[in-house]
């Protein structure tokens, strides 16, 4: 897909996002907002991944790590024809399959994922079966920012570097806040890129929202022979609605009817 | 009863290690991850002939388990072993939830289970590692009785489709099993009929549990013996019969009392059919150094306790 057909891609699926929440009453919003131009260009670009080929091993693989911005990954999927889009008005419903966190209930999902620091080592365990098998497929994650706190995420990051999965790539969706309050409050992370270029990892930095950055980066995937490659990069929680930005309360806020309203406004 | 003589002792884990090296032979899926424990573990001869199955993890296991997990999707076959210690209580969210709940094809295979791994003393020694898998849905849990069990049971392991957590030991115990038995998982194994008292017993118990029966039969009591190899799903039909006939039930576990094999069979009894049970099982207590014999002496796990339990039990018998 274009770029310009992937930036109309971000304000549907922004649209989407907002309005299964709403009906919900539930939801990750702000961190939904910021990941979804990475998931974007990953399922509309990147990835070889599609309903049609979901079944057969050569396809790409994705796992969530965060996985409580499954809002997300369900509007992306349901874009790509995994399921029907309005089965995504049963979301985090009694009964409904689609719950609060990724679940392989859903055609499209690898793995179950929520509790945080897990979705790497999944990623470790496929990037390093492919390469045994000599087969192309290439393995992706979106972790966020408050996760990377997990000891389990720098056992990975050791394990990645060791048995050189070059066709491993981390996204860190970095929107600088999480529950509490900023990271840099609740557990610094910084200087990332030095940490993780000493664990063996070949790093870039981008605007995470930017899909043109995206797009250019992703592409040149890995960014060394021999070495995972990780995108840090920097989002903004609740990205693209003016008074979600950079606050704290819309982390698991959800609109009240007004606020629906001037929202999707300021996507039109 | 039932006559059962060794000629050797083995320990269990080098029954594991026995597994691992015939299916490294048989079965091309198979793979196995360790954190840094390969001697213990006994799968050297593994790694030996399928260099390119075996993955090293280091000591770091939360990230074995979910390499372990990660290695499923496509068809893989992963053994993720270390000590029982360190593949249960350390990484119980990692199973939970990347195995577990993802239901994904990962065998949990752990040495140095409870009390007997000896010397190194109550940091390594657990004993809550069946309650906590016992509790997990999705989870197969099995603890076989010797060398060659625990072999066979590395082979059904394998060609079993889900998660299992498959518990063995350190020390050398009697071989007192066909060396090429069929091990069937869920399914309890008669290893004595008798009338008075059922014994059900799991891991080198069962063996303990066999000289019990022996002093018992001196004293003109007969006592039926189950091996519970697989705690989980548990054989309620066998446990039930036995114990509709005998009455009464001894419980045997190198394990804590809570949330074991012994709580697994007074909640099949207590659903299906009131009969009084003691256990032998540690009673809410980290363990400390020793030998396997002093320890399994002092920690009240054998075969004298099993005999003194049974009487009791037998007493309490309506």
């Amino acid at each position: 897909m274009e770029i310009k057909a992937l930036q109309e891609k971000s304000k549907l699926y922004r649209r989407n996002i907002l309005k299964y929440i709403y009906n919900a009453k539930a939801g990750h919003t702000g961190g939904s907002l910021s990941v979804i131009d990475i998931l974007n260009v990953l399922y509309n670009r990147i990835m070889n991944v599609s309903p049609e080929n979901f079944d057969s091993n050569l396809r790409d693989r994705y796992v969530q790590s965060k996985g409580h911005c499954v809002e997300a990954l369900y509007v992306v999927l349901a874009d790509k024809g995994f399921f029907p889009e309005e089965d995504l008005l049963t979301l985090c419903k009694y009964q409904s399959p689609y719950i609060g966190h990724p679940t392989k209930k859903i055609r499209g999902i690898e793995q179950n994922t929520g509790g945080l620091g897990h979705g790497l080592s999944i990623c470790c365990g496929n990037a390093l079966m492919a390469k045994k098998d000599k087969s192309p497929v290439r393995v992706f994650t979106i972790l966020g920012d408050g996760e990377m706190a997990e000891g389990s995420n720098w056992e990975a990051f050791m394990f990645a570097a060791h048995y050189k999965l070059d066709n491993l790539c981390a996204i860190l969706d970095y929107n600088k806040l999480q529950i509490t309050a900023p990271n840099a409050e609740v557990m610094g992370l910084e200087p990332l890129d030095k940490k993780l270029e000493a664990f063996g990892w070949a790093v870039r930095q981008i605007d995470g929202n930017d899909i043109e950055a995206l797009t250019q980066t992703l592409e040149s995937l890995p960014f060394e022979q021999g070495k995972p490659s990780f995108v840090i990069a920097h989002t903004t929680k609740g990205k693209g609605i003016s008074y979600m930005e950079n606050v704290l309360k819309w982390h698991h806020g959800v609109p009240t009817a007004e606020q629906y309203e001037m929202a999707l406004t300021e996507l039109n | 009863m039932t006559k059962y003589t060794f000629t050797e002792k083995k320990d269990t884990r080098s029954g594991f290690g026995a597994g691992m090296t015939e299916l490294g032979r048989t079965n091309p899926n198979v793979v196995t991850l360790c954190a840094d424990l390969v001697g213990s573990l006994k799968i050297d001869t593994f790694i030996k002939e399928n260099p390119e199955r075996f993955i090293q993890c280091g000591i770091a296991e939360a990230n074995m388990i979910g390499v372990a997990a990660g290695l499923t999707i496509g068809g893989k076959i992963p053994f993720a072993t270390t000590f029982a210690n360190f593949g249960s209580g350390r990484v119980y969210d990692q199973i939970r939830q990347s195995v577990a709940y993802s239901d994904k094809n990962v065998k949990i295979a752990v040495s140095h289970a409870g009390l007997t791994l000896g010397e190194d003393g109550a940091t390594h020694q657990i004993l809550e590692d069946l309650a906590m898998m016992r509790a997990m849905p999705n989870m197969t849990v099995i603890n076989p009785c010797d060398f060659n069990q625990t072999k066979a049971a590395t082979i059904a392991a394998a060609n079993w489709k889900g998660p299992i957590y498959l518990r063995f030991g350190r020390p050398v115990v009697p071989v007192f099993t066909a060396p090429d038995q069929k091990f069937e998982i869920g399914k309890a194994w008669m290893v004595n009929e008798g009338k008075d008292v059922t014994i059900v017993a799991t891991g080198h118990l069962v063996w303990e549990a066999i000289q019990a029966a022996e002093i018992l039969e001196a004293q003109g009591i007969s006592a039926e013996i189950l091996n519970i190899h697989t705690i989980k799903p548990l054989d309620e039909k066998a446990i039930l019969k036995s114990v509709r006939k005998t009455r009464c039930v001894v419980s045997c576990e190198e394990h804590q009392a809570n949330g074991g094999l012994g709580d697994a069979v007074a909640q099949t009894l207590a659903k299906n059919f009131l009969a009084p049970q003691e256990y032998i099982a540690v009673e809410n207590s980290f363990g400390e150094s020793g030998t396997p014999a002093q320890l399994m002496e002092k920690y009240g796990l054998s075969a004298k306790n099993i005999v003194e339990k049974s009487l009791k039990v037998i007493q309490r018998k309506q």
